[in-house]
């Protein structure tokens, strides 16, 4: 059986899973678990077939189907980036799938999130392995759908509905952009197969407007900065296991999308093209970590964080199409594998992140941290694997994150040898605000783990919290071993990605397995290379010597006493510092240019027993200035069309004539 | 037998590091408090009050978790590790090649991310005030820094330290207004980083203004021995790669005798006198500014290095 045939199959087996879905929902709601476990088995096979698929190099295989658009049928095909990419999606779907199997419990109705899960699951794969635009398009919407469906599970909150709607208007918008994207690649003959598209290079102007729409489409899925609005409204609304596929998984369905079109489809990319990406990225980044860093609800923080990372993705693929305009070929490798390894490394820890946050939220009920506090001690084990998710999406060594952002940062350093001033000015500024958004996300991680998970608990519920069951500890613990795994040995990663570079721009890296002690040398040894083994090693030993030293030959005494804390120990944990306080001085510094900050202080006058009052005024310009004003217009326009309803026979059949000669005219001057 | 003269290289270079950084800070002690008009402490009193520290039980307050007995540990390490991969004496060390000078610069980020943990471990607001602005300085630090990274590699052509150490000793690097534009962005991150005057005053206890201080108030005993002894590697790294940048001078290179590795260490051991004199001067002569005037402080010194780069471009290009 070819691989792409191996694929449909699973996905046909997840496609009827649904309807048992609803039979079990029905009939025996005690069943739900074997949906998950299904679900966990098809996925874990996909994506082993698709590992071993990237790794061995063969050609792709395809296959069509009488199908869809009656003369050109539907196509599917397995090639190496789609094999990249159906291993993210398994891999991170089969994680959340073995953390349902435990979380799933805590769902209060099953029978509105058991149908969707394994349909979306499907839809993603789907997206994947189409190799024509009619096929892209419908599974795109059929995930879109099938994500919407899960987003409005638990409806009766007027916050979800309102993320649901605004998802849904987003996810329409982006569908259509990328509709009339792929009309202008299939030209008028109407090539909708990728393999005609493939043959046929769009002029320099289509060019151009494929990437704004591809952009528009695809990059309003995957968040960029401004079409990032729906994102933290949505991915937390559903349930946790939902949000982690939908912000670790789905996000990189688009990417997909991006690289398909951009790398793929529409021929060889401009220099100036890759600028925009490029800038994109940066400003996405920035945007989002800031974004994050004000947020108090956990899984609103880890949503915002999506949209910085989307953005150093971006970063890494605009690099790559700079490069790949200029014929440098060995650097537009290193960006593109940069960019592949982040897609993975992202999936990783912010699934990793998303089960943790799920576990709290189950345990005490509370998704804003204000109300959270001392967690470590009631759930050792989800915040050590919460700490290591902290500490890989924070681009920490010897973790995964620390690599992938160390590579862009090569890549980045690569840019002088660029001929075009342009890029050679926007890719340090953009190396500038990858710095500040790996910093800026370090802050905000220390500040998400230590409110929520050090400290004293601020709330009732927090102080009561009780570990969570075995299965989600399991998966949390497996993926936070996978983030440390994928940090000591990268080359694993690196080297299954080479086969998919290498088709998309005729180089690769280096294979890096054979090189002694695991180290990474994208370029050449003396230019830069790192070592995350050695280096873990090399903490380890100096942490088990000086535990050693000091314990043996000094003192290993240890009393407990009160809290110190200068000799003015605050009595009640609500004087704690909180994640508002935390964020204070950033906010201070970043707030009043990128949120227009204000900070309102009411003092009672003296003598007044009346408590002082705080408030901090933040705005998301994006929503304020572009998506309100375009909503406005709308409904005016909506508004004065509404007439048209209402007018006589003799009125409608005036403007049936109008129309009809203004047709006939446009029609006479076009030819 | 080269390898085993080049592994014990490596490891006298890590026994260099710790041992020699205590007497960095005390030599800065010392020569502040001279240059105040006091005796000061002799220059040996950084080992005494460590030994103290590491015989003394810890302290811990009740409701401490693992990861803050833990921390001291990791943070030392981390830092011990960073500190061995910046040369010293010799360039070319075997495991210089582990970690280039961003993965140095981040391994510092993980020590100050664990340590801003520590600091939130208690529930305090000392503790948060201190780990907050830490983070604030080190988000506005990590910019400015990579700047000067892209300075250093668009001269050398590397951000391997080793590498860029030899091209510097080499005639062809010569004397450019990009480095020294480097340089003193550098010093300034350096400022900060270590937290010394005027961004945070390492010797203030029992103020709102202190940042680190704040941060490890709870730490007693041999926890506050390690971090203590942390700072002052930190310190002493942040000296050694200014040195191994910008005044390779009697750096060995590769492959060279002991006689040329004995002047190695003997220069770096004055490179890092003259280093405390000048830090210990300039902290005397300024007053420690507010917490909310750090951004424009580093924000001259992103500048600072994107003038470097600029520079660097437009040369190129002509």
């Amino acid at each position: 059986m070819t691989p792409v045939d191996f694929s449909l199959l699973c996905n046909a087996a997840l496609l009827l899973l649904a309807p048992v879905a609803v039979a079990i929902a029905a009939a025996r709601p005690a069943a739900w678990r074997a949906i998950y476990l299904v679900s966990l088995v098809l996925t874990f096979t996909m994506a082993g077939s698709s590992i071993a698929f990237a790794l061995s190099g063969a050609p792709a295989s395809s296959e069509i189907f009488p199908l869809g658009i009656p003369w050109i049928g539907a196509h599917f095909r397995e090639d190496m980036l789609s094999a990249v990419f159906l291993a993210v999606v398994n891999l991170g779907a089969a994680g959340a799938s073995f953390y349902a199997i435990g979380y799933g419990k805590h769902e209060a109705a099953p029978g509105r999130v058991l149908p969707f899960y394994p349909l979306f699951i499907a839809a993603m794969n789907l997206v994947i392995l189409s190799d024509d635009a009619f096929s892209f398009l419908l599974s795109w919407e059929f995930m879109s759908l099938t994500s919407w469906a899960l987003v409005m599970a638990h409806h009766r909150s007027e916050t979800n509905r309102h993320a649901g709607y605004v998802y849904i208007v987003m996810a329409s918008f982006g569908t259509l952009a990328l509709l009339l994207a792929f009309g202008l690649l299939a030209g008028p003959e109407g090539n909708y197969a990728f393999e005609t598209m493939r043959g046929t290079a769009p002029a320099a102007a289509i060019g151009w407007l494929v990437l704004l729409l591809v952009l528009l489409g695809a990059g309003s899925k995957a968040g960029i900065v401004p079409l990032h609005v729906w994102l933290p409204l949505a991915h937390p609304a559903a349930p946790s296991h939902v949000s982690a596929l939908m912000s670790g998984v789905m996000t990189k369905v688009a990417i997909y999308a991006v690289i398909r079109i951009i790398f793929d489809l529409a021929g060889a990319p401009e220099w100036w093209h890759g600028m925009v990406v490029l800038v994109l990225g940066g400003i996405t980044a920035a945007i989002g970590v800031l974004h994050a860093l004000m947020e108090h609800d956990l899984k609103r923080l880890l949503a915002y964080h999506t949209i910085e990372n989307i953005g150093i993705i971006f970063i890494g693929l605009g690099l790559a199409m700079a490069f790949q305009a200029n014929g440098m070929g060995a650097a537009a490798a290193l960006s593109l594998t940069a960019a592949l390894f982040h897609v993975f490394n992202h999936s990783l820890f912010k699934s990793l992140l998303f089960f943790g946050s799920g576990a709290v939220l189950n345990a005490t009920g509370e998704r804003d941290m204000e109300h959270l506090g001392g967690l470590i001690h009631r759930m050792p084990q989800t915040a050590f694997a919460f700490l290591i998710g902290c500490a890989a999406i924070s681009a920490l060594p010897p973790l995964n994150g620390f690599v992938s952002e160390w590579m862009t940062f090569q890549a980045i350093l690569l840019s002088p040898s660029l001929p075009q001033w342009g890029l050679r000015l926007a890719v340090p500024a953009t190396g500038a605000l990858l710095a500040l958004s790996a910093a800026l996300a370090a802050a905000c991680f220390v500040k998400a783990f230590g409110v929520s998970f050090l400290g004293r608990a601020r709330s009732p519920a927090a102080a009561r919290a009780n570990e969570t069951d075995i299965w989600s500890r399991t998966a949390m613990l497996i993926w936070a071993g996978l983030c440390l795994l994928f940090g000591l040995f990268p080359a694993l990663a690196i080297d299954a990605l080479g086969p998919a570079v290498q088709s998309l721009l005729n180089s690769r890296l280096p294979a890096q397995a054979e090189i002694p002690w695991f180290l990474l040398v994208p370029i050449a040894g003396s230019r830069s290379s790192y070592d995350g083994l050695l280096v873990f090693m090399f903490i380890t030993a100096s942490v088990l010597l000086s535990v050693a030293v000091i314990h043996l030959l000094a003192s290993r005494a240890v009393r407990r006493g009160p809290i110190w804390d200068c000799g003015f120990p605050n009595p009640t944990p609500l004087a704690q510092y909180s994640a508002g306080s935390f964020a204070q001085p950033i906010r201070r510094v970043f707030g009043t240019l990128v949120f227009r900050a204000r900070e309102k202080v009411a003092m009672p006058p003296p003598g007044d027993m009346a408590p002082a009052h705080f408030d901090v005024d933040i705005h998301d310009l994006a929503w304020e200035k572009i998506y309100v004003p375009v909503a406005a217009g709308i409904e005016f326009t909506a508004g004065r069309l509404n007439g048209l309803q209402f007018l006589t026979i003799r009125r409608y059949l005036t403007l049936v004539f109008l129309a009809l000669v203004a047709l006939l005219l446009v029609l006479a001057i076009w030819t | 037998m080269d390898l085993i003269v080049d592994y014990s290289l490596q490891g006298v270079q890590m026994l260099l590091v710790v041992t020699a950084a205590p007497a960095l800070t005390g030599l800065v002690r010392k020569v502040k408090a001279r240059l105040m008009r006091r005796a000061g402490p002799p220059i040996l009193q950084p080992y005494r009050d460590l030994a103290r520290l590491m015989r003394k039980e810890a302290v811990i307050a009740a409701n401490a978790s693992w990861l803050f007995r833990a921390v001291p540990y990791l943070v030392f390490a981390a830092t011990w590790v960073a500190a061995a991969l910046v040369p010293t004496f010799a360039t070319g060390l075997p495991f210089s090649w582990t970690a280039d000078l961003i993965a140095i610069i981040a391994l510092l980020g993980s020590a100050r991310f664990l340590l801003a943990l520590a600091g939130m471990d208690v529930g305090t607001s000392f503790g948060g005030i201190g780990s907050s602005r830490e983070m604030l300085i080190a988000s506005l630090a990590e910019p400015a820094m990579m700047m000067i990274i892209f300075v250093l590699a668009l001269i050398a052509g590397s951000t391997q330290l080793s590498t860029i150490a030899e091209f510097m000793l080499s005639t062809e690097a010569g004397l450019r207004v990009s480095l020294g534009l480097a340089l003193v962005a550098l010093i300034m991150v350096a400022i900060a980083e270590n937290a010394r005057i005027p961004v945070d005053n390492p010797a203030t206890h029992l103020e709102l203004t202190m940042v680190h201080e704040a941060m490890v108030l709870e730490y007693s005993g041999r926890h506050l021995g390690l971090i203590e002894l942390s700072a002052s590697l930190k310190l002493l790294l942040y000296v050694s790669l200014i040195a191994c940048v910008f005044a390779p001078w009697g750096l060995a290179p590769m492959q060279s005798g002991l006689l040329s590795w004995l002047i190695g260490i003997g220069t770096w051991l004055l490179k890092l006198a003259v280093a405390a004199f000048a830090l210990a001067l300039f902290e005397t002569s300024i007053a420690k500014m507010r917490v909310f005037r750090v951004p424009e402080f580093l924000g001259a010194a992103f500048m600072l290095g994107l003038l470097g780069a600029l520079l660097e471009f437009v040369l190129a290009g002509f």
